[in-house]
Formats: structure tokens, sequence, C-alpha cells
């Protein structure tokens, strides 16, 4: 299966949530090793939910389209519900079927989010 | 001339995958037909441990195991057999050489040189001891068309800067024969006379993993004190890697690892350690492997060394017109513009694309090529940039292969642009 469906293509050229928040409660870089990109990921929080989220970073469509539909997921949903997130999530999120190695770009935003609850 | 459909018969992979558009021979080469053949032999025929039974077996795998020692020696013309160490990989290669050389020699205030233009395992394993020792790790830079910065700005070649950065402290001088991203051929030759000029006492290191597969080399006529490579490069098989050196400074090495079989005897006080290569040879080492090793070199004499550089040199230039006809301005190439300096590497960026995005439709469309830094994190930071597609060539690759790789990037365009 082409992993360059309609869904990730329009994510990756119209990213959501990609920016910077002024005053952030919590901001954590993440890299990918495989290919040495860097993903900015920060949150403000009202009690214990997520309030606001942003991300910046140039990485590639998975990782981009994965933060795109990811940070627009989170919002609104507290941190007990998002430790629960794994790797099955992102893919079932994303709709397509990612090679061991391109896995690690799909779940760099999630790695991000699990930091940042932390 | 190369006749790329008999070669390609000998690689049993293409009738699994005839369609198989493999550009990543920089990672791992294919392998022939002959070396599986051995390998079998070997593990169905006599496949004893060596240098240790004396049953018919076990004789019958030493001689075999040696006789790939003396064929290697042949093949990069050493002094003698004994200088040949069988190490796992050429990164193996150069950390024994930063344990037994690097830890006995380099004192603090010493300095060590490299390249910016390395691969990890020629940069992190002389960091890592300069930072230990408190040592000065130099770095000799690129200019931006991804030569050595040594030369003088008007004659090509004419190493003018060498004693900007050797000096009488430069205790090691360890760089690369041909850059794995930019595909530059060091005038190694050149720059090792220079630095001993300046230095007669500094120790020269040359990472030759990306040039024992591609080009005739001769280590005396090289002038260099250690030069590492890796089989599986060299059509192969993988855990054998090969550290040539000097006898006479192998002999006043410390051995990297201890264990069976390079002993000469132990006591409750004290040990005593054989003599080079076996010294540095602790524990069984991949014996089948190394036996089908020497059928790889065969194919490559069979074949010849000019030859297969001038098939490289063929297919690079028809690659890099092809590239740059086709896509212009989109597509950055980098390294030397000159086929004669640069071996068959071409990394390149595509577009605003990111190199993930363009090997993983590549791949999609049949064509392997490799996206990352490539293991030269060092290299791509003074590229300001994270990552680069590379397309690789070899001996069973033709013109064909690269109009599928034109055609491959023409999809990334129609995908994501």
């Amino acid at each position: 299966m082409n992993i360059y469906q309609d869904l990730i293509l329009n994510h990756y050229h119209h990213p959501h949530n990609q920016g910077k928040i002024n005053k952030p409660d919590q901001s954590i870089v993440v890299n990918n090793p495989l290919c040495g990109d860097k993903m900015v990921m920060m949150v403000n929080f009202e009690k214990n939910k997520i309030k606001e989220i942003k991300f910046q970073g140039k990485g590639c469509v998975i990782s981009n389209a994965s933060a795109s539909l990811l940070t627009d997921y989170v919002k609104g949903k507290s941190k007990q519900e998002l430790k629960k997130l794994d790797s099955k999530f992102i893919i079932k999120m994303l709709g397509i079927d990612l090679g061991i190695n391109r896995i690690k770009c799909a779940v760099l935003p999630l790695e991000a989010l699990r930091k940042l609850l932390i | 001339m190369i006749d790329i459909k008999t070669i390609k018969k000998q690689f049993p992979i293409f009738q699994y995958q005839p369609d198989l558009i493999y550009l990543d021979s920089t990672a791992t080469s294919l392998k022939p037909k002959k070396i599986i053949d051995k390998l079998r032999e070997y593990y169905e025929e006599y496949s004893a441990n060596v240098l240790r039974g004396i049953y018919p077996m076990s004789e019958k795998a030493t001689v075999e195991f040696e006789e790939t020692r003396q064929i290697v020696s042949e093949f990069i013309n050493a002094n003698k057999s004994e200088e040949v160490i069988f190490t796992r990989n050429a990164t193996e290669s150069l950390n024994l050489l930063a344990y037994s050389l690097g830890r006995k020699i380099i004192e603090s205030n010493d300095e060590i040189v490299t390249t910016i233009m390395e691969h990890h395992s020629n940069f992190v394993p002389w960091q890592v001891l300069a930072s230990e020792i408190g040592a000065k790790f130099k770095v000799i830079d690129i200019n931006e068309e991804g030569y050595l910065d040594l030369y003088d700005k008007n004659i090509k070649y004419q190493i003018s800067n060498i004693k900007k950065i050797i000096t009488k402290k430069t205790k090691i001088l360890t760089l690369t024969y041909v850059s794995n991203v930019l595909g530059t051929i060091n005038p190694v030759k050149e720059i090792i006379a220079a630095a001993k000029k300046t230095n007669p006492k500094i120790i020269v290191i040359v990472d030759a993993a990306q040039a024992v597969p591609h080009l005739k080399i001769d280590v005396q006529d090289l002038g260099a004190d250690f030069v590492a490579f890796s089989s599986h490069k060299m059509l192969g098989p993988t855990g054998v890697g090969v550290l040539w050196g000097k006898e006479e400074l192998l002999k006043t090495m410390n051995p990297f690892m201890f264990g069976g079989e390079m002993i000469d005897e132990v006591s409750v006080d004290r040990s005593i350690f054989k003599e080079p290569p076996h010294k540095f040879e602790a524990g069984t080492p991949s014996i089948g492997e190394v036996i089908a090793f020497k059928e790889a070199i065969k194919f490559l004499n069979q074949l010849g060394m000019e030859k297969i550089r001038e098939h490289e040199k063929k297919l690079t230039n028809f690659a890099i017109n092809q590239l740059i006809d086709t896509f212009g301005e989109s597509i950055k190439i980098y390294g030397p513009k000159s086929i004669e300096d640069r071996g068959g590497i071409i990394s390149f960026s595509f577009g605003k694309f990111h190199p993930h995005d363009v090997a993983q439709i590549l791949a999609d469309e049949g064509v392997c090529v490799r996206a990352g830094h490539h293991c030269a994190m060092p290299l791509h930071k003074r590229l300001k940039v994270s990552s680069t597609v590379r397309a690789s060539f070899y001996l069973y690759n033709d013109e064909r292969d690269v109009e599928m790789l034109v055609k491959g990037l023409k999809k990334v365009n129609k995908i994501l642009l």
C-alpha cells in the first residue's frame, strides 16, 4: 500500500498546530536518530487537560502528518487518558502500513507528547 | 568493458528479484554465487574450529582460513600475510587501533587529527579517546566542492596547508580514502607524504572501507601505517573486517581483546601473547565467512580493479548528467564535480522534499537507495542539512538502474509537489 494517501498528504501540505506557543507550560525537543531530524513540541495545560499544543520541525511527510493529526487529537484530553496512547494508536490514526524503519518517523511526535506528560 | 548481463547471472539475488534496482552498495554489496557456495562448503563439509584441532577437518579449515589471509595480503600488496588481521568489520579494525595503539601512545596535550568527512567509526573512537586522555582532537575541514581543505587554491592537490594542522605534537592522522557521502577520493598517498614530511613520527591510519572495493590499493605504495576495510562491501560475507598494519608497529601494540587463540602461555600471575596477527584475533573468528571472503577477492581480481573503476566512473558520469539534465536546479548533488576525483557515490538533496520521503517513494518504485546521515553527522552538519539521499554504484549496476532512479524521482515530484 502506498503510504502517501490523501489524508497524509493533506496534513503534510497544510499542517495543523504548527508553530510556537509564546509562554508554554512545557517544551521538549526530540530527535529521530534515523535521519537526524529534530521536532519541538510545546504545550499549555488547563487543570489536567491539554489546552493548547504546537509543534515545529523540518520533518518528513510521515512525522509531520503524524504530529499534525496527533496534536489535533490530544486537545481537551486529560493527561491520564493520553498516557495510554501507544504506537498502535498512531498507526491506526495514520491509516497506513509502515515498515519497521519508517515507524520511527510516525511515533516521533508521540515520543515528544509522552515527555510533555511527565 | 564489463558485461553486466554476464555479471548479474553470477548474483543469485537477481534470480529472486529480477527487477531489483540496487543502488546502496556503499552500505553493503550484493554477493556472487561463488561466495555463497564457499560458505556452504565450509558449513557442510569441514565446519571445524581453526588453529586447534589436529584432526583432518580442522586442518582443512585452518588451511582455508589462512589462505584467505595470504590472498588478502597479495590483493593489497602487504609485505607479509602476518600483517593482515581479521576483525568483524572496518569499525572494529578502527576501534582496535583506538584501544591498542591510541591508548598506548597518546598523552595529554598530544594531537589526533582527522577530517570532517569521516564515517562515525573513524571519528567517534578518536574523539572519545582524546577527551578521555585530554589530548587535542583536530578536524580537517572541507571546501565548498567537497575536497579536503589542504590544497593550494590554484594548484589541485598541491598540499600547501598541511602545516596549519599537522604539528610535531600530532601523533595520529586518521582519514578516509573515499568519503561515503561526498564520494570524494582523497589523494591519500600525497597527504601521507606531506604529513610525514612535517612530522616523521606521525602514524597514519586510512579508513579504506569505501576504497578497497572500488580502487586498486597498494598499502606499501600508499605509505600508510594502518589500513582498515570490510569484506561485506566488496562482495564478501558480513562479519569479516581487515586491519592491515606495519609489522613493527603491530608487534609493539597490546591486544584489544583477550581470550582463546591469542595466547602463548598463561600462568596465575601473568600471560604471554602470541605474535601478530593472532594476538589480535581472540576468540573463534567468523571462520566460514573469512574462508568465503577469498572468493570475493578472486572475483574482483578476475574482473580487474581498473575495469571496475572505469565502469563506475562511466556510470557515475552518466548518472550525474542525467540527474542534472532532468531536474536542473531542483537537485543538489554534493561532492566534487570532477569524475576523476569521486567514486561511484552520489548524495543529493531533492527539491524541498525530505530524504526519507524521496527514498520511500523510490522504494515503492523498486529502487533501493539510502536516506539519512549515512553515519556522517559531522559532515551533514557542515553541509547544513540533517540528511541526504544517496545512490551508489558497483560492478553490477548499469544505465538502466540510473534511468529507473530518474523515473522514480519524477514520481516523487508527482506525488509530493
